[in-house]
Parts: C-alpha cells; sequence; structure tokens
C-alpha cells in the first residue's frame, strides 16, 4: 500500500502503461517536458521519449482524430484534454467519430482511444476552466465515461482504460488532484470492474449517489447527518457510462430515499437519468421523490461566486430534510 | 482579382516551385501550372519529372486504366438508376471523376491505406471492394458495408474532413510500426507503406483539413492529401472557398503542392505514384489537387440545373477522362474495336450483377446493431435488448395468426 495523490496515481497509472503496452502513447498539448498543466504527466517523456509521449500541435479535433487513425493502426493512444471547456473542438471527433466506428464497421474495427479530461470547478480559475460536461457524452452510444474520486481508483482506473477495447474518457476532478489516499498497487485492482459502483458507507435513512470531486462532499455530509442522528448510504458512482444501477437500486430498496449529487447541472444532467431509472425500478421502494443536488442552468459561473454554485454539504443535508419530509 | 498573390517558395522539391499559380487561374483553365499528359485531344505531352512516372505503364496497364473508369461509369448510371427507383436511399455519383479516382487508385499498393470520403467509388473498385457491398450504405442495410481490412480501404465518411484526421494518425501509426520492427529486427519484412486521404473541395474548408495538414507536417507522416476539385460543394462553386489553387496550401504547412488534371488518367496516376513513394521514403506528406469537375449532381437529391449554367457542364464533357484515353489508344494502335466491345459487355454485366445482388441484400435486424454499439459488454445495451426480446415476443402470436390468415385468403 502507497499513499500518493490523485495527480500522482494518474501518472504511476500512465507509466505502468507505457511500460507494459508498447503500443501506448500519451498524446496532448503541453505533456512533454512541462509534464502537462496539471503535471500528471511529469516525467514521462524522459522515461520514454517523445515517441511514447508526444506533445501535439494545439488543436483538439487534431488529437483526437489522429488518435483514431493511430488506434486503427493498432496502436492504444491516451489523450490529454487540457480543461474540459476546451473539448469542444474535438466534440465532433469523438461524438461522430470514435463512438461510432465500432458500430459502424459492423463490429470490424474498434478505437481504443483514451481521452483525459479534467473536469469541474472549486479552483477558482477563469472561463472554461471548470465545467462538467459529462452528460452531453453520456448520452453519446459507443462511448464510455469513468471518474475516479480516489487515488487507488485513479492509478487503476487509468491502466483499466487502456485495455478497453471500446473508447473510455476518464473525466478526473481536477480540485482533488492534490487528494492523497492509499494506492494497493499490487492489487486486485486490474481485477477490479472499473464500471462498478462502489458502496463507500452503508446506512440506512437515504442513499447519496455522487462521482468524482462530489465524492468527499457526500462522505462529509453523511459524517454532518450522523452527528444529527441519520444515517445516510454512500454510493460513488465511479462510471458515469454504463452507470450501475443494480448497486444504486439495492442500496435504494434498503434505504428508501436517493439524492444524486454532482456538479453538472441537473437540467439534463446525469442526475436525472438516475432518478428516471430508479423511479422504474424501484419505484414502491421509494419513500420520497429522488432529489438532484447540482449546478444551476447558467454558465459555470466566475470564480468569486462558484462556492454559491458548487453542491457543498448544506446543499445535501438540505435536500436530505426534503426527502425526509415526505 | 488581383494577378499576383503574395507566397512563400517552398525549396523541398523541384517539383513543386514549378506549380505557383495566380488566383485567376482558380476557376479558369490553369494550363500553366497543371501537370496534363493526355490531353482532351487525346494526345501525349511530356513532363520532365513526371513523363518518367508514365512510361513505365504498358499498354495493358492503360487499357486497364480505361476498362475501369468504363466500368465505374457504368456502374455509376446503375446506381443512379437504382435510386430513381426506390432501391437505394441516395446516391452520390462520380461521373467525370473517373480518372482522378483510377488513377489514383491504381497508383496506390496493396500495403497503402486508403481513407475515402463518400464519392471514391472508382478508388473502391481498384482496391477489390465489391461493388455491390458498397451499395449497403446507400440501401439502408448497413452504415458500412465491407470490412476495411479485406482491402485496406476505409469505410466511407459522411462527416466532411473527419477521415482526414483518421489518414494522418494511421500514417503516424506506419512510423511507429517502422522503428518497432527497427528495433527488434524485423526492418524491411514488410514492405514500406503509405496512406492516401481523400477528400473534395468543400471539405477543404473544414478545420480538420487545416488540422490534418498541420499533424502530418509536424510529425512527418506518410501521407498524400488527394483533394478532388470537382469545383462545387453542393451548390457552392470553388471561388467561393479558396482564393487560390488548393494545391498551394501545402506550401503553408511546408510540403509539397501538386495541382494535376484530374481528367487525365496517366498523368494523375504518375503524380501519385510520385507522391506516394515520397511519403514511403520517409520525405513527408503531399497535397494533390486533382483538377476535375462533378458532372451530374451533388447526390441524387441535388439539382445543379438550379445554380449552374449547362454551358459549364459542357465545356467539362469535351475533357471528358474516357475519351481521351479512348482516342489516344485507338491512335495508338493499342486498343481495337473488339477490345472497346469487350469493355461495354464487361460493364454491362457487372451493372447487372449489382442490380441483382443489391436487391437482394436481406434487410438487418436490428439485433445486430445492439451487438455492435461496444466492443465489450454493457449492460445498458444488455438490458434495452432484452427488453426488445420480450416485446418482440409479445407479437409473436399475432404474427403468426396473421400468416395463417393471409394464407387463408382473408
Amino acid at each position: 500500500m502507497t499513499t500518493m495523490t490523485i495527480a500522482k496515481a494518474i501518472n504511476e497509472g500512465l507509466r505502468a502503461t507505457l511500460a507494459a503496452n508498447p503500443k501506448s502513447l500519451l498524446m496532448g498539448e503541453d505533456i512533454g517536458p512541462l509534464g502537462g498543466v496539471y503535471r500528471v504527466t511529469d516525467g514521462l517523456i524522459g522515461e520514454f521519449g517523445p515517441d511514447r509521449v508526444v506533445d501535439t500541435p494545439l488543436a483538439e479535433s487534431g488529437i483526437i482524430g489522429t488518435a483514431i487513425g493511430l488506434a486503427l493502426r493498432g496502436y492504444s493512444p491516451v489523450c490529454e484534454i487540457q480543461f474540459d471547456g476546451f473539448v469542444f473542438p474535438g466534440f465532433n471527433q469523438i461524438t461522430t467519430q470514435l463512438a461510432k466506428i465500432h458500430s459502424r464497421s459492423s463490429g470490424n474495427l474498434s478505437v481504443p482511444v483514451v481521452i483525459r479530461i479534467p473536469y469541474g470547478g472549486g479552483i477558482g480559475s477563469i472561463e472554461h476552466h471548470s465545467e462538467s460536461p459529462e452528460a452531453l457524452f453520456a448520452h453519446t452510444a459507443g462511448l464510455r465515461i469513468i471518474t475516479p474520486s480516489n487515488p487507488h481508483d485513479a492509478y487503476w482506473m487509468i491502466q483499466q482504460a487502456v485495455e478497453c477495447k471500446d473508447p473510455v474518457i476518464i473525466f478526473e476532478p481536477k480540485r482533488r488532484y492534490w487528494l492523497k489516499g492509499d494506492v494497493d498497487v499490487q492489487g486486485p485492482g486490474p481485477s477490479e470492474d472499473p464500471f462498478k459502483a462502489h458502496v463507500l458507507r452503508e446506512g440506512t435513512d437515504a442513499t447519496v449517489v455522487a462521482y468524482g470531486p462530489l465524492v468527499p462532499v457526500a462522505l462529509a455530509a453523511a459524517n454532518a447527518a450522523e452527528e444529527d442522528g441519520r444515517s445516510l448510504e454512500v454510493i460513488d458512482l465511479r462510471s458515469i457510462s454504463p452507470i450501475d444501477f443494480d448497486t444504486v437500486t439495492a442500496s435504494v430498496r434498503k434505504t428508501g430515499r436517493l439524492i444524486v449529487a454532482h456538479e453538472a447541472p441537473t437540467f439534463g444532467g446525469v442526475g436525472g437519468e438516475i432518478a428516471a431509472r430508479i423511479s422504474e425500478r424501484a419505484f414502491h421502494s421509494l419513500e420520497a421523490p429522488v432529489i438532484r443536488v447540482g449546478g444551476f442552468h447558467m454558465p459555470y459561473p466566475v470564480a468569486k461566486v462558484e462556492e454559491d454554485y458548487l453542491p457543498d454539504i448544506d446543499r445535501i443535508l438540505e435536500a436530505l430534510d426534503r426527502a425526509l419530509s415526505y | 482579382m488581383g494577378t499576383h498573390l503574395p507566397s512563400t517558395e517552398f525549396d523541398g522539391t523541384a517539383v513543386d516551385d514549378q506549380r505557383e499559380a495566380d488566383a485567376e487561374a482558380v476557376l479558369g483553365e490553369p494550363a500553366a501550372h497543371m501537370v496534363q499528359l493526355l490531353g482532351p485531344d487525346g494526345k501525349l505531352g511530356a513532363d520532365p519529372v513526371f513523363s518518367n512516372y508514365a512510361d513505365k505503364l504498358t499498354p495493358e496497364a492503360l487499357r486497364g486504366l480505361y476498362a475501369d473508369m468504363a466500368a465505374i461509369r457504368r456502374f455509376d448510371v446503375e446506381a443512379t438508376a437504382l435510386q430513381r427507383q426506390g432501391q437505394l436511399a441516395l446516391w452520390v455519383p462520380l461521373t467525370g471523376q473517373e480518372a482522378a479516382q483510377i488513377g489514383s487508385g491504381r497508383a496506390s499498393q496493396p500495403q497503402d491505406y486508403i481513407f475515402p470520403t463518400y464519392r471514391e467509388h472508382g478508388v473502391a473498385l481498384t482496391r477489390n471492394v465489391d461493388l455491390a457491398e458498397l451499395l449497403r450504405q446507400f440501401r439502408g442495410v448497413s452504415n458500412g458495408g465491407w470490412n476495411p481490412k479485406d482491402t485496406n480501404f476505409h469505410l466511407y465518411t459522411l462527416v466532411l474532413a473527419a477521415q482526414t484526421l483518421h489518414a494522418v494518425g494511421y500514417a503516424m501509426g506506419i512510423q511507429r510500426d517502422q522503428k518497432l520492427a527497427a528495433a527488434t529486427g524485423a526492418a524491411g519484412k514488410e514492405p514500406d507503406a503509405a496512406v492516401i486521404a481523400y477528400f473534395g473541395d468543400g471539405a477543404s474548408s473544414e478545420g480538420d483539413v487545416h488540422e490534418s495538414m498541420v499533424f502530418a507536417s509536424s510529425y512527418n507522416a506518410p501521407v498524400v492529401f488527394f483533394c478532388q476539385n470537382n469545383h462545387w460543394a453542393i451548390s457552392v462553386p470553388s471561388n467561393v472557398q479558396t482564393r487560390v489553387p488548393l494545391s498551394n496550401r501545402a506550401k503553408g504547412y511546408g510540403f509539397p503542392g501538386i495541382r494535376v488534371d484530374g481528367n487525365d488518367v496517366i498523368a494523375v496516376h504518375a503524380v501519385t505514384e510520385w507522391a506516394l513513394e515520397h511519403a514511403r521514403r520517409g520525405k513527408g506528406p503531399v497535397l494533390i489537387e486533382a483538377f476535375t469537375y462533378r458532372v451530374g449532381a451533388h447526390t441524387t437529391a441535388d439539382d445543379p440545373t438550379k445554380y449552374r449554367e449547362s454551358a459549364e457542364e459542357d465545356a467539362w464533357r469535351a475533357k471528358d477522362p474516357l475519351a481521351r484515353l479512348e482516342k489516344y489508344l485507338s491512335a495508338e494502335g493499342l486498343a481495337d474495336d473488339a477490345f472497346f466491345a469487350k469493355v461495354k459487355a464487361d460493364g454491362d454485366e457487372l451493372a447487372a450483377y449489382v442490380r441483382r445482388t443489391a436487391h437482394d441484400l436481406e434487410d438487418p435486424d436490428i439485433r445486430q446493431s445492439f451487438a455492435n454499439v461496444y466492443a465489450e459488454a454493457h449492460p445498458l445495451v444488455a438490458e434495452e435488448l432484452a427488453w426488445f426480446e420480450e416485446y418482440s415476443a409479445g407479437f409473436a402470436g399475432e404474427e403468426e395468426s396473421a400468416g395463417q390468415a393471409a394464407k387463408a385468403g382473408h
């Protein structure tokens, strides 16, 4: 067991992948000598050289599109998008090409491209640096989307993503890059299903589902609720596409109440999908409507007011109050 | 429009230095700046570089180029008819562009990988794609239709220019394969390969074409960009899309750009062969602009009479790629009437085969669509398929009853 930050865990995961798979390579802007703007690829170019850690021209469509070509030739590219709000020049390549080539080719071609996207707010940055666009990609069939909330998952998920035959987007919670935690580098990481949700804390009064940057918030809310005598079950979703509805359903059957928390706007978001599915699957177990906690229907606001935008402990507890009031 | 535009000198190859063109040449006849070997009159000219390549074409190869062009034109007529008869949802005709496609496709080697747009039926023929299978997409029974691994001819791409980036990435993969082979002592066991990325003058306005050329240049990727300038992006003429000959754009990226008469199959073959050799030898990308014309509509949903003059079409028909090679073959005694009669008969046989086979293409089962969304198991797809199976099973009795009723004459 080793203690490291999420950023370091991804770095080590990438190092393990590059060492194990000679056809894997990293692509992105400033990922070479600089090590990426978050230093997630720090030191890798020195170990593996510029053919394996490729500093690309500043062009997101170019990065994704050429990665698709490399994958068609049998390579396993891992692309870094510098910030969430900059993924959109590559949106076309991701949604119309990457997601569909396997289907379009009747299964004859696979494009195992991995795309890393630092996402979410809370870092006091400027426009386009704090967005949560995961629902836009989750809606597109053919993509898999995962998001680690702790170093252990970060270390293993990046390696599992590269091994997956499907395209995988990893949304990395950038405000948690410096969160430290234990990583079991010996395993059982590789055998863990990266698309399975984890019950992080058991409870009886309500279930809180969160992912990525909001998992620590949900755990803190559960601790605060406990002081008030309320027992919250906390689930780390880990995978946004597919969603492990079995784990969520089982929890709701036990607690009878569900709160879904994410930073992205609630309208049209992942939380709405979870609410609808759980309403279908466990309607008779629900004691209250599924309540969503998330961002507002606005562009991500300026940094000076982002604390009012981001769901925090109190917002989750307020949702709990409402759920318990039925 | 001025006669001189600012430009930079490209000193990578003597070939390119000769191809400086002015803006007047964009829509006009750019004879002074265009590689042409076989003129509309059917007479073979000379070029200091490319005649060496043309000279390698044997009489048999020349007859083959003619036969291919005739076959794909006949196929095009048949597919258009199939669309008009409701057998295809849409057709994208290529008439007028046979030389650009057959000439470039025949210049490629089996190890080269080709990324077409959606009009490269002639290139598909040169790569031995079953043309009846090619109609699967247009008949609506598949979003592809053939396995690219069998022919190194990629699937059609309907989103303009997206494939140009895939081509560059694939070429970067070829480079890496060569390095890996060298590192493991396997170098030279496989022939060097290159990639061709096809796109049109309309797609040249897309950002992905720009990014693909930046990446190709940055990494010196073995890729040939083959732009068929057919003069119209549906209804928008090429002079709305570019103020300079498209081949000139290569200079800005730092690699050679060549404009070739796209209706001259011999010149297209020669230029493409040169470009592919250039790329395979590690000398980097090349842009070829095949100066040609879409004689018919953009697709069967288009009506070119609304946006262009018939006189323009007539002028280009006079430069017909088949007619000029036929004149040459006849004048030089390289082909006789029996040859041309056989080409026509072969074309009719191909058309009959395509018609028969397209008719017989079976409608797919949507279960195949479920099966190919992901390469690995996916619980949502599995859940939705299970629901569909159960839902469909609910109609089983009705279908049986309907079948019995039909048999009973009700």
